[in-house]
């Protein structure tokens, strides 16, 4: 079922007069950068998911707060939907234009308000990108924990929206974990303070239901973070698998020893050629599997940690095991893992990337179904896993200019996020549900669950003007989807028990 | 025998008929919590039969259990197994369950450098205001499907829906633990305090008693024992920081009433009338005092913080401003349309 905004099953959108809302954006905000001939606004039509895109109504670019504060205002009187944006590197299509809606893009506000060492804080606007706050951190011997691979672009403003993860998270968590304060504006323009400058606020916890909301629920104005002292060592272990079913038992036993591992990131076959290909990191690439277990912290305990990984690890069945002998080496080994996506993109003329959860032990069982649907779709899929946390990057290759292989690859990843529901999983761990998975968002949550979303939205934004048709699908598009999938036969892995 | 009972038809029972006797419901689970908030009146809802340990596998870090489970159940399996809740919830009295915990959302020593219950937080069950039983998060360490309701539901005292099942994110608990006695002034320990944060050493809570700084480090052995080294005192008894978490230390005796301040961790001391103990490495601070609650919060107001008082009435929950007193409206008008959970437990019309 497509996945661009279908009024029929999405809800209806008001009907906007451009002259009229044009002239009274130019009467209001004399100063507003507007962009609104076809040429300035393509670039506009798409965010990371490229595959899918929609020419904005109009793309405003505004520069100050009070600004945003207008254009909402002068929104929410003539009921013209507004999608925000940041760097648009998004992987689920939240940022995602709308032909009948204003794309308000928040890269103008790009300033580092405050680094505050003793405070442990950063306060930012929207528009600093990720990595520049650690930067800016960095002379106080201080960082920003949240690193996903995208951030030398994104922004901290889509990474709070889309509660953004890395290859840390396991232990130092995702964004959601590393907030203080996020200032806001409703729907109407009003400001909102949400988490405080202290660790807790009172009143319900605003700022964790906000964190992923994915731009539903109001605008971000300022982030305030917390900063974190910088690790004094960090050491890479890259161990090397005959079966990928070892590698995830490997996993397991780190945590069972007690060892929470900085990062635990694993490939399967296919990534680990493509990767060393590529970047040529010194990966084998023969084997099944790798896992690459980075420890941190201080010298004397990330030194005893890596000795009882190794042990766990060749205790687990690793051929080999190599500790990163210098920091060359250890960037390097991290490069291979970090490019995947790319060197992915070099094996193939397009790929589509994957973003399940599921609980680690059901690794085996999951891989096995994956390369079962690889097989019965016709589609090669590379795997890539934050096998620390359970997060799963399949990457479905494929050929857009061969017909059919574009609606093939989306009907895969489609089966594949149900498996990960099926075993207990989510549809999407760290990229959002977007446009992308709304159809998915189906299969996880029931129709009461998916009421209660519609519940939340409507206490901030009742007449649904807010990124319109992102996370939350319409229960008229879950028994369309879900008519869809009785129509094609059974439903995917009826052997596994539903819950 | 086990006492283990899933009694979520009768709790989902008994919220359907307040729903359609429009009867309030006051939920309680162990009653150790009573002290925060307001009084309410209301039907009791007891979730201490729904109770039991539902999943546990210590190697996937998480540990779903009933709402109605006591704490102590909770943190002897973890024990067990080497692990722990790393946001230490206060239980304030033995029979503490896991949905008042999280329903109160209060952390221990450990949460400046751990995260409060509400990070830990990975699922829920919850019945609703529409009298539904559903399913929120889940038991996997990342999930951004949907709105975040289960951590939504932390700390929000049972306003927006009852509780009946929580899954945690658990860790191992660490190598090495020291506790150290450092006798120095106030001033001078949160302006250690403050220094140390900006470095990576192992410290896991930090309290000042006017008298000394109290640390506990934790971690591998080698940065415990070279933290030990650096920062000199005497060893405490490790003990302290049940006796902190649960406020049975000395300065909880005092019978002037409690307050509980939470302010920006490098704030400094703060001149108030009354007694204080440093919490949080400087994060909270407990103080005893007659003052009024207008004039503490207008004084913690001054350095960004809120003030929490330690028992029920008006002067507990910290007011919040205009607008976003709306939206909290809001929100429970849609999620408890008829207003039967807790109603004014935290603020009045909530």
């Amino acid at each position: 079922m497509n996945i661009l905004y279908d009024e029929r099953v999405d809800g209806a959108l008001p009907a906007v007069d451009l002259p009229a809302l044009l002239q009274a954006l130019h009467q209001a905000l004399p100063d507003l950068a507007i962009l609104h001939r076809a040429e300035d606004l393509k670039p506009y039509e798409c965010d990371g998911l490229s595959a899918y895109r929609t020419v904005p109504l109009l793309v405003v670019l505004p520069e100050r707060l009070e600004q945003v504060q207008t254009l909402l205002q002068l929104c929410h009187q003539r009921g013209v939907p507004v999608v925000a944006r940041g760097a648009g590197t998004g992987l689920s299509g939240g940022a995602l234009p709308l032909a009948k809606g204003i794309l308000l893009v928040m890269a103008r506000f790009n300033r580092i308000l405050e680094i505050n060492a003793q405070g442990r804080f950063a306060r930012v606007q929207p528009g600093v990108r990720n990595l520049a706050i650690s930067q800016a951190a960095a002379p106080h011997g201080l960082y920003y924990a949240p690193d996903p691979s995208s951030q030398i672009a994104c922004t901290i403003g889509g990474n709070v929206a889309e509660n953004a993860g890395g290859v840390h998270c396991l232990k130092y968590g995702l964004t959601v974990h590393n907030l203080l304060k996020v200032e806001m504006l409703t729907v109407e323009g009003e400001r909102l303070t949400l988490g405080s400058d202290a660790l807790d606020s009172p009143g319900f916890d605003l700022l964790a239901l906000f964190t992923g909301s994915e731009g539903m629920l109001g605008i971000i104005t300022e982030v305030t973070v917390k900063l974190l002292p910088k690790p004094q060592v960090a050491r890479v272990l890259l161990a090397s698998f005959d079966c990928v079913e070892d590698a995830g038992r490997a996993v397991a036993e780190i945590i069972a020893a007690g060892i929470i591992p900085g990062g635990l990131e694993m490939m399967d076959n296919l990534a680990i050629r493509a990767a060393e290909d590529f970047i040529h990191a010194g990966y084998p690439v023969d084997a099944a599997a790798i896992l690459l277990c980075e420890l941190d912290g201080v010298e004397a305990d990330v030194h005893d940690d890596c000795q009882r990984v190794a042990a766990v690890l060749t205790q687990a069945g690793a051929r080999e095991v190599r500790l990163a002998c210098d920091e060359a080496e250890r960037a390097r080994f991290w490069a291979g893992r970090k490019n995947a996506f790319p060197a992915v993109g070099r094996i193939s003329p397009d790929y589509y990337c994957m973003d399940g959860t599921i609980p680690r032990r059901e690794l085996p069982r999951v891989l096995k179904g994956i390369s079962e649907l690889s097989e019965q779709y016709g589609l090669r899929v590379a795997n890539v896993f934050h096998a620390g946390d359970g997060n799963m990057h399949p990457l479905i290759l494929f050929d857009a200019n061969r017909p059919g292989e574009l609606e093939r690859a989306e009907a895969i990843g489609g089966k594949i996020l149900e498996l990960c529901v099926a075993v207990g999983g989510s549809i999407t761990g760290e990229h959002g549900v977007g446009r992308e998975k709304i159809n998915q968002m189906c299969t996880q949550f029931n129709r009461d669950e998916i009421t209660l979303f519609h519940a939340v939205k409507a206490a901030f934004d009742p007449q649904g003007l807010l990124n319109p048709g992102k996370n939350i699908p319409t229960l008229h598009r879950c028994a369309e989807f879900g008519a869809l999938h009785v129509h094609h036969g059974q439903l995917p892995f009826p052997e596994l028990e539903r819950f | 025998m086990s006492k283990d009972r899933d009694m979520s038809q009768a709790l989902l029972d008994q919220v359907n008929q307040a729903l359609r006797l429009g009867t309030a419901l006051r939920i309680q689970g162990g009653n150790s919590k009573a002290m925060l908030g307001r009084p309410v009146t209301g039907e009791l809802v007891d979730t201490r039969n729904h109770r039991g340990i539902v999943s546990y596998d210590p190697t996937e870090l998480v540990i779903t259990a009933r709402a109605g489970t006591p704490l102590l159940e909770i943190e002897a399996a973890l024990h067990e197994a080497g692990q722990m809740l790393p946001c230490e919830p206060p239980h304030l009295g033995v029979e503490a369950t896991l949905g008042g915990a999280v329903a109160a959302g209060l952390s221990g020593p450990r949460r400046p450098w751990a995260g409060a219950v509400r990070d830990y937080v990975l699922g829920t069950r919850v019945i609703t205001g529409h009298g539904k039983l559903l399913r929120f998060g889940g038991e996997v360490m990342k999930n951004v499907a949907g709105y975040d309701v289960s951590r939504l539901m932390a700390g929000s005292f049972g306003c927006l829906g009852l509780l009946t099942e929580v899954s945690l994110k658990v860790l191992p608990q660490p190598r090495q633990c020291l506790s150290l006695c450092l006798p120095m002034g106030r001033q001078q320990a949160l302006a250690a305090l403050a220094e140390w944060g900006q470095q990576p050493l192992p410290i896991s809570a930090a309290c000042h008693d006017g008298e000394a700084l109290y640390l506990r480090l934790e971690g591998g052995e080698g940065s415990v024992q070279s933290a030990r080294q650096r920062l000199g005192g005497d060893e405490l008894d490790s003990g302290f920081w049940h006796d902190l978490r649960e406020q049975r230390l000395a300065f909880f005796d005092d019978p002037a009433p409690l307050w509980r301040l939470s302010v920006p961790i490098a704030s400094g001391a703060l001149n108030l009338p009354g007694r204080q103990l440093i919490d949080w490495g400087g994060a909270q601070r407990w103080l005893k005092s007659s003052a009024s609650a207008q004039s503490l919060r207008a004084a913690v107001a001054q350095v960004g913080g809120h003030v929490t008082g330690y028992a029920p009435g008006e002067d507990s929950s910290a007011p919040l401003p205009a607008a976003l007193l709306r939206y909290h409206r809001a929100l429970k008008q849609q999620l408890d349309p008829q207003g039967i959970f807790n109603p004014g437990r935290l603020y009045p019309d909530l």
